[in-house]
């Protein structure tokens, strides 16, 4: 198994994790190299989202290792999250604060100028509800905000966990914009999906993940 | 220049936790409404003798307290589980201490508020006449709110992701709380009576201790609890 | 790169049972000679001979708590899992030592003073020290993933360590402070080679004690591992 080196966005080998004595991932192999969308498909509970979480940081690999641009998700972790987007599952938004002072608070854990701000809302068109709480916002608005927060902090690599769910058309077409915009400017993504439609316009390639281990297509049909 | 960050970070953090408590009333209300009951509770404990009560009164306030902040304590963490924003959190690069030290922070202003409006319930109550050693009381207060607030954020950021958090909580942190507990309701006791003064240094002394050794212990071990 | 633990071998006993019988024989040695040699107390009696189980088994327990804070350090500069189990495995001994100091101490209370309980500071201080560790061990029963349940008691047990110190020093204050009670541990007449003798005694077998927990719950863990291990072939 080769160790992992620096020319891929994102570098994964033998990814291995467990919860208990279920293996969920049994040694995943995977590289996505700068200027590629690779989409990640499988069944329900097949691993897909444990490994893009393993990628983020959010988890630990029990074995194996991933690299984002050379580095290593657990020893440097932190240079890790420095570059990628990561979108998950749920929101994670504060249903108190408006969509404004949500942005606003990432702004502020980022170390970024809350001018990106206004910028980030208007590129998922949601300045109209800036200053609404989140608590009255409906399930796409949310997946859009989710995506502004995305934006401020310039994501070299996107971890995206079924970023098309709760999105109308217009916000498919939104989506995959932006995801084809960050990744023709060197990044690379990498994204769960349920299915494969939505995505079929933007996807270099895909790679489905079945008993644990991953088997690819060449190129999406 | 990353102290600088990390100090943003913190005060993003307490701000956040402020303004969200603050726009879902209900919390605070609840945790007063809880420090009044149990103020009431405690009267028909020791009454209706008023010297028993008055007797009583400092090591009761501080039981309101301590029973009101455990609320404060778990709801702290509530709001990031609901929305799945820890992992929010967890994701944005930069030390993981500030996250502790601005819930510490939005917690300590919580529970200070919450002890203005409480104390003077108390004081009334139990028929405790405001001694010309106030000031000191204020000292003790602060200092005893610290302690609790340092271990109860500490805590809590486990407890409120294991099963049984409602239990879990009281049960670690009460029995490490005896040395501050003590240290404020005997400071404060003296400083009740007037006397002997020389007795509250003494308590105090130890309180600050207590905070300064947790503190920075707390500080260096939130960085291990915190991950997923 | 993280690998697999698939050689996860536990430790042998080795040489341990013998240490354990050792241990065993000089505490025999040793409450024998505060049994049988030393003069009975002009107050208390033979009641006081309880001290030669008391007061080390109190010592010890403190002992225990210096051992929870070391390997509970030393899991969290390292992440072998087998440091946290050490760390448990002395939570577990140093709870029995506090249980059997908590009842003799009542045991010496109820002749004594006609009372269950006094609020003695060390007995008071004992009791505090019980309910944190009661509490490391409701949060390892309440944690399933084991990495977690490492990381978290590892915290709870370096806290818990730091404070005992603390707790002692500020019961006491509070029971000094104020009118005194006589300490059930007057010294006058304790015969001090019987106390040291048994010390050593209760240390040793404490130490005999938290590595047979240690090498069990190694075996258990062993177990799970290669448990995994075969989930991970099929």
């Amino acid at each position: 198994m080769a160790e992992p080196t620096s020319d891929f966005a994102i570098d994964a080998q033998g990814v291995a994790r467990r919860f208990g004595t279920r293996w969920v991932l049994r040694g995943v192999t995977l590289r996505v190299s700068p200027g590629e969308t690779v989409g990640l498909l499988g069944a329900n509970g097949s691993g897909k989202s444990t490994l893009l979480r393993i990628c983020g940081t959010l988890l630990r690999p029990s074995a194996g290792a991933v690299n984002v641009f050379g580095h290593d998700v657990v020893r440097e972790a932190d240079a890790v999250r420095a570059r990628i987007g990561f979108l998950t599952h749920s929101p994670g938004l504060y249903d108190d604060l408006t969509a404004r002072e949500n942005l606003e608070f990432a702004a502020s854990m980022l170390g970024i100028a809350s001018a990106d701000v206004d910028r980030a809302l208007e590129r998922v068109e949601l300045t109209y509800a800036a200053n609404e709480r989140v608590r009255g916002f409906s399930a796409g608005m949310e997946r859009r905000l989710s995506v502004a927060r995305l934006l401020l902090s310039k994501p070299q690599v996107l971890l995206l966990d079924e970023p098309y769910s709760n999105l109308d058309a217009a916000g498919i077409a939104m989506m995959s914009g932006i995801i084809a915009e960050l990744v023709r400017g060197g990044g690379a993504a990498l994204v769960v999906l349920h299915e494969l439609a939505p995505a079929a316009g933007i996807l270099t390639r895909t790679v489905t993940i079945q008993n644990g281990r991953e088997s690819t297509a060449a190129g999406v049909a | 220049m990353t102290w600088n960050n990390d100090w943003r970070r913190v005060r993003a953090i307490a701000w956040k936790d402020l303004t969200t408590e603050r726009r879902s009333k209900a919390g605070f209300n609840g945790v007063v409404a809880l420090g009044v009951t149990i103020l009431v509770l405690f009267g028909f404990a020791l009454g209706p003798d008023a010297q028993a009560m008055r007797d009583a009164s400092a090591g009761v306030l501080w039981l309101a307290a301590l029973f009101a902040a455990v609320l404060a304590f778990n709801r702290s963490y509530q709001v990031e589980l609901e929305s799945g924003a820890l992992e929010q959190l967890l994701l944005y690069p930069g030390s993981r201490w500030t996250i502790y030290t601005g819930k510490l922070l939005a917690n300590l202003a919580f529970v200070g508020l919450m002890l203005v409006i409480v104390v003077p319930v108390g004081i009334v109550l139990y028929q405790v006449s405001v001694p010309a050693t106030w000031p000191a009381l204020l000292g003790v207060l602060a200092l005893g709110a610290t302690g609790i607030c340092t271990l109860g954020t500490f805590y809590a950021s486990m407890s409120s992701r294991s099963r049984a958090r409602e239990v879990l909580l009281p049960l670690l942190l009460f029995p490490m709380l005896v040395p501050a507990l003590l240290a404020a309701m005997q400071a404060s006791k003296a400083l009740l009576n007037g006397d002997m003064m020389h007795e509250a240094g003494a308590w105090t002394k130890l309180l600050v201790a207590y905070d300064v050794i947790f503190l920075i212990a707390t500080h260096l071990a939130f960085e291990h609890v915190i991950e997923a | 790169m993280t690998s697999l633990p698939t050689q996860w071998i536990p430790p042998k006993p080795g040489r341990w049972p013998l240490f354990g019988a050792s241990a065993l024989g000089l505490l025999i040695a040793g409450q024998a000679l505060g049994v049988l040699a030393s003069p009975p107390d002009r107050d208390m009696g033979d009641l006081e001979k309880i001290i030669y189980v008391h007061v080390p088994a109190a010592w010890v327990m403190s002992v225990t708590f210096a051992i929870v804070m070391y390997y509970s350090l030393r899991y969290l500069w390292k992440r072998d899992e087998r440091d946290d189990l050490a760390a448990a495995s002395a939570a577990e001994v140093g709870t029995v030592l506090n249980a059997l100091t908590l009842t003799l101490g009542m045991i010496f209370a109820k002749p004594t003073w006609g009372v269950w309980w006094t609020w003695d500071a060390r007995l008071t201080s004992t009791l505090v020290l019980f309910l944190i560790f009661v509490g490391y061990l409701s949060l390892r029963g309440f944690v399933d993933d084991p990495e977690r349940r490492a990381q978290w008691s590892a915290a709870v047990g370096i806290l818990g360590a730091i404070n005992v110190g603390i707790v002692y020093m500020s019961v006491r204050w509070w029971r000094t402070l104020h009118q005194v009670q006589s300490s059930p541990d007057t010294v006058d007449s304790i015969y001090v080679l019987a106390l040291r003798v048994n010390a050593f005694a209760f240390l040793f077998l404490m130490i005999y004690f938290v590595r047979r927990r240690y090498e069990s719950m190694c075996l258990e863990r062993a177990a799970d591992h290669a448990a995994e291990a075969a989930a991970l072939r099929t």
